[in-house]
């Protein structure tokens, strides 16, 4: 609730491992506020959020990394005074700790660690095609790289469920599509994929599964064929987009 | 590693060719000075610059230490060497003790806080006169090791120094690690910083401790070389001059610390003959520095070096397009958290 | 009794000062997210100036008047030279920015007026007055009555007129303000100037009884910071209440525990007050959208 505005009303869906599901709906439909919600930046005012039958709901967002749940942003929140590879580094951190004294005095084989951790985030980098920034100033790098990052530092957390808001907007066609492949290998190793997305034409071809949002409440909850044929999705989009992408797939 | 240890080598190579350049008492004093406030500025940069916190209330700890050691030499009598080290401990506990209900706030209301912790304590130090001499404050014994008196100008330039080096070397430690990652990750997206799962609350609480650490270790020691200390060492002035160092210098560079310690410290030195405009000059100096060049100033002129040397790095399309060739298809991630 | 009114008197007298203050702090800070270190100094200004008049033969109400222009023109000139040029500077620096511009008003006014202390003649002289059981000075009357004739000022230019109505969809949203043809720069500056005003006001109010000297807008500043902060950073309402509180709970301290550690009472009350309720006691708490 935001102010009296039910933003996510009696939302509920399951989700697969290993699979990858697309969230869509209309602007303001509640998507990101789910994510929010399950990522542990807002606590529900009620209901369940059952991670491998536990309830989790209103944990706080460390809490779930370590648990296993990652995401990426739709305004960016990427640390604009490191570089690249620092901001990847810090998605290391469940690995790497935090300890300022150890940090100051270097005991405990920290410079065994911290080089794993630069050969970790070189890897991932090199995964998403942004190794080539290493040590760009995030502030100088452009905004399609930023978006892979933010996947990259999801991924450094080694987690069982990436959530994903938006991560093609902005982005152009050739843009899209290496993102498409990435989020298609993403899934292969295991990963679970939840996307937020506008872009029908790469949710269609993309998704295991789909969840329609308007206005707060599920309105379709299948596969991709059965989505498109819905008369609730296509009247909420106006029809014409679902319909055109038929059309041309 | 290799750099690290030049940096260092480097800086403990102008520290020992100072003094030959030193051309009397008072300016050996105003670069003694330097010397110890710097090790509380470099302490304070990690809280205000590498965690982003706000902290105007500094000071109380370096009064506080001041004041615990100077009371357990003259009164108790004990040795310096237990009575530093002891100051310095109970100020980082109570650094500890206020920093958990003190970082739970946020923005300004964390820099009223921290602003109230240094002003109650300054009218605590001016109230119980009975321990700490009121607002005339108590003089000091000057420190010694055993029966080796630290009483020359050279004796304390050469123990400040080393104990200058070691705190840079930390602060630069500390800077290139995993911590000092998770640090400026909390001071430039506290949100993805808990994305990746890093306990932002008890992170800013170990920052405030730490700076406070090093404070502490500013104020026993300036204790025993002022000669005597007032209580207006946490006074409002003095609290705003170490942020004021810090953000000067420029936020998260432990070079930058010294360099804001330097200037600030020098400044109302040199402008000592024009005793009456030291306000409205210092005041001037903040304002623009600010407008000016608001990183501070190392950062601010090696982002202007960045500007001229930019590393932009290849262009999208031709990283995309390598990665799809030479992506070996799967992501394996690594075994293990 | 009597004694209980008496420090109530006392209380009520310094806390319409320091609600003046806050209300000047919660202005600036609803029109640019701003804390106004300077706030302090304007009303150092006020009581400084007309203090300095005085002596010279300007008829009060006349020194009154010329103290409030040059605390005007003070702030104006600090939001033109300082404060607009930092654009998008983070808090931080603008908070410093505004210590550095108290610092510097510091200095220009211990060269021009001294370091002294000096008296302000009191407006309707110093025969205390007997009210109930309490004795009170006169100048607490134009001090209390003061803060309430401007507090009802600012009150109804925020809600009923134009000009404030357009600072206030300012403070919610600049940029569909701007759209909406609402000048920012000039708003701010007026947000400046009346923020100015009330210090300098408030300022001239608490001269008689405080004295006044060069560095005193710390306290007074501070303090007003601290109601402001206590009632709820951004809401007048709760600036206004928080700074009465304030004083209040300042004069019962001094009264009933010990003068000396009066001066402690806001930041320690302030501290629990932000640590139990981080919002101040009428503020609400705002969510970032992610």
């Amino acid at each position: 609730m935001f102010g009296g505005l039910r933003a996510v009303n009696d939302v509920s869906f399951c989700i697969t491992e290993g699979t990858i599901h697309s969230l869509i709906g209309p602007n303001g439909a509640g998507k990101t506020t789910l994510f929010n919600l399950v990522t542990g930046l807002y606590v529900p005012t009620s209901g369940e959020i059952l991670l491998d039958g536990r309830n989790v709901a209103g944990t706080a967002p460390e809490q779930l990394a370590r648990l296993g749940i990652s995401r990426s942003f739709q305004n960016l929140q990427v640390c604009m005074r490191m570089t690249v590879m620092d901001n990847v580094m810090v998605g290391s951190h469940l690995t790497l700790g935090d300890s300022i004294l150890q940090g100051m005095f270097r005991f405990g084989g920290a410079r065994r660690k911290d080089e794993a951790a630069e050969q970790q985030a070189h890897r991932l980098m090199r995964f998403v095609g942004i190794d080539d920034f290493a040590e760009v100033m995030a502030s100088d790098a452009p905004f399609g790289i930023l978006k892979r990052l933010e996947i990259a530092r999801a991924m450094a957390t080694n987690p069982r469920l990436l959530l994903l808001d938006e991560p093609a907007a902005g982005l152009n066609q050739t843009e899209k599509v290496a993102l498409e492949k990435l989020i298609r290998e993403i899934a292969k190793s295991g990963i679970t994929v939840v996307v937020v997305e506008h872009d029908m034409k790469m949710v269609m071809s993309l998704s295991d599964h789909i969840v329609v949002l308007v206005d707060g409440a599920k309105v379709a909850d299948g596969d991709a064929g059965e989505v498109r044929s819905n008369p609730d999705v296509i009247a909420a989009y106006l029809g014409v987009p679902i319909a055109k992408a038929t059309a041309d797939a | 590693m290799k750099r690290r240890l030049a940096d260092l080598a480097l800086l403990a190579g102008i520290l020992a060719v100072v003094p030959f350049f030193v051309p009397n008492s008072y300016i050996f004093d105003v670069v003694i000075r330097i010397g110890l406030t710097a090790v509380a500025v470099i302490g304070l940069n990690i809280l205000m610059g590498l965690a982003g916190q706000i902290s105007i209330g500094h000071a109380a700890f370096v009064a506080g230490a001041a004041y615990i050691s100077t009371i357990l030499t003259s009164t108790f009598d004990w040795p310096a060497l237990a009575s530093i080290p002891t100051a310095v401990a109970a100020m980082t506990a109570l650094a500890f003790l206020l920093a958990m209900p003190m970082l739970r706030l946020n923005g300004h209301a964390l820099t009223i806080a921290t602003l109230g912790l240094g002003l109650i304590l300054q009218i605590v130090l001016i109230n119980e006169v009975k321990w700490t001499g009121g607002p005339d404050g108590l003089t000091t014994t000057p420190l010694s090791v055993g029966s080796f008196v630290i009483d020359t100008d050279l004796r304390w330039y050469v123990l400040v120094s080393v104990v200058l080096v070691a705190t840079v070397a930390l602060s630069q430690n500390l800077d290139r690690s995993a911590a000092g990652r998770a640090l400026r990750a909390l001071r430039d997206s506290e949100i993805a910083a808990c994305a990746v799962g890093i306990d932002t609350y008890r992170l800013k609480v170990r920052a405030f401790v730490a700076s406070a650490a090093f404070a502490a270790l500013s104020g026993a020691l300036t204790a025993h070389y002022s000669g005597f200390i007032t209580p207006d060492m946490t006074g409002f002035l003095k609290n705003v001059e170490l942020a004021t160092m810090v953000v000067v210098g420029g936020r998260g560079s432990t070079l930058g610390a010294v360099l804001g310690t330097a200037l600030l410290t020098a400044l109302p030195q040199l402008l000592g003959g024009l005793a009456n405009y030291e306000m409205v000059v210092f005041g001037l100096i903040l304002m623009c520095t600010m407008i000016f060049l608001p990183e501070g100033i190392v950062p601010s002129l090696s982002a202007k070096w960045r500007g001229l040397t930019v590393k932009r790095g290849p262009s999208v399309e031709t990283s995309a397009a390598r990665s799809q060739e030479t992506n070996e298809g799967v992501w394996r991630p690594e075994s293990g958290k | 009794m009597s004694i209980f009114l008496q420090y109530l008197f006392a209380g009520l007298t310094i806390g319409s000062i320091y609600a003046l203050s806050a209300l000047g702090f919660t202005i600036v800070y609803n029109a640019r997210r701003l804390v106004n270190f300077v706030q302090g100094d304007f009303l150092m200004l006020g009581g400084m100036v007309t203090a300095t008049l005085v002596p010279f033969g300007w008829p009060l109400p006349l020194a009154i008047a010329a103290a409030i222009a040059t605390t005007i023109a003070c702030a104006a000139l600090l939001q033109c030279l300082a404060i607009a040029p930092a654009k998008q500077a983070d808090p931080v620096s603008l908070i410093i920015i505004t210590i550095g511009a108290s610092i510097f008003i510091q200095g220009i006014a211990q060269n021009v007026m001294g370091r002294n202390q000096h008296i302000v003649p009191s407006f309707t002289g110093d025969a205390p007055l007997h009210i109930l059981d309490a004795s009170i000075l006169p100048q607490s009357l134009w001090a209390m009555g003061g803060a309430v004739v401007l507090v009802a000022g600012v009150a109804w230019f925020f809600n009923r007129s134009l000009v404030g109505k357009a600072m206030r969809a300012m403070a919610i949203n600049p940029m569909a303000a701007q759209l909406m043809g609402i000048k920012t720069r000039s708003m701010l500056l007026l947000a400046f100037c009346l923020s100015a005003f009330l210090g300098a006001v408030a300022g001239v109010l608490a001269a008689p009884i405080t004295t006044t000297v060069y560095d005193i807008g710390l306290t007074l500043g501070l303090k007003g910071f601290v109601g402001a902060t206590l009632g709820g950073l951004g809401s007048a309402f709760g600036a206004v209440a928080g700074g009465l509180l304030l004083g209040i709970m300042e004069a019962m301290i001094a009264g009933y525990v010990s003068p000396a550690y009066k001066d402690a009472v806001p930041f320690v009350l302030v501290i629990l007050i932000l640590l139990l309720i981080p919002q101040g006691l009428f503020g609400s708490r705002v969510k970032d959208r992610v």
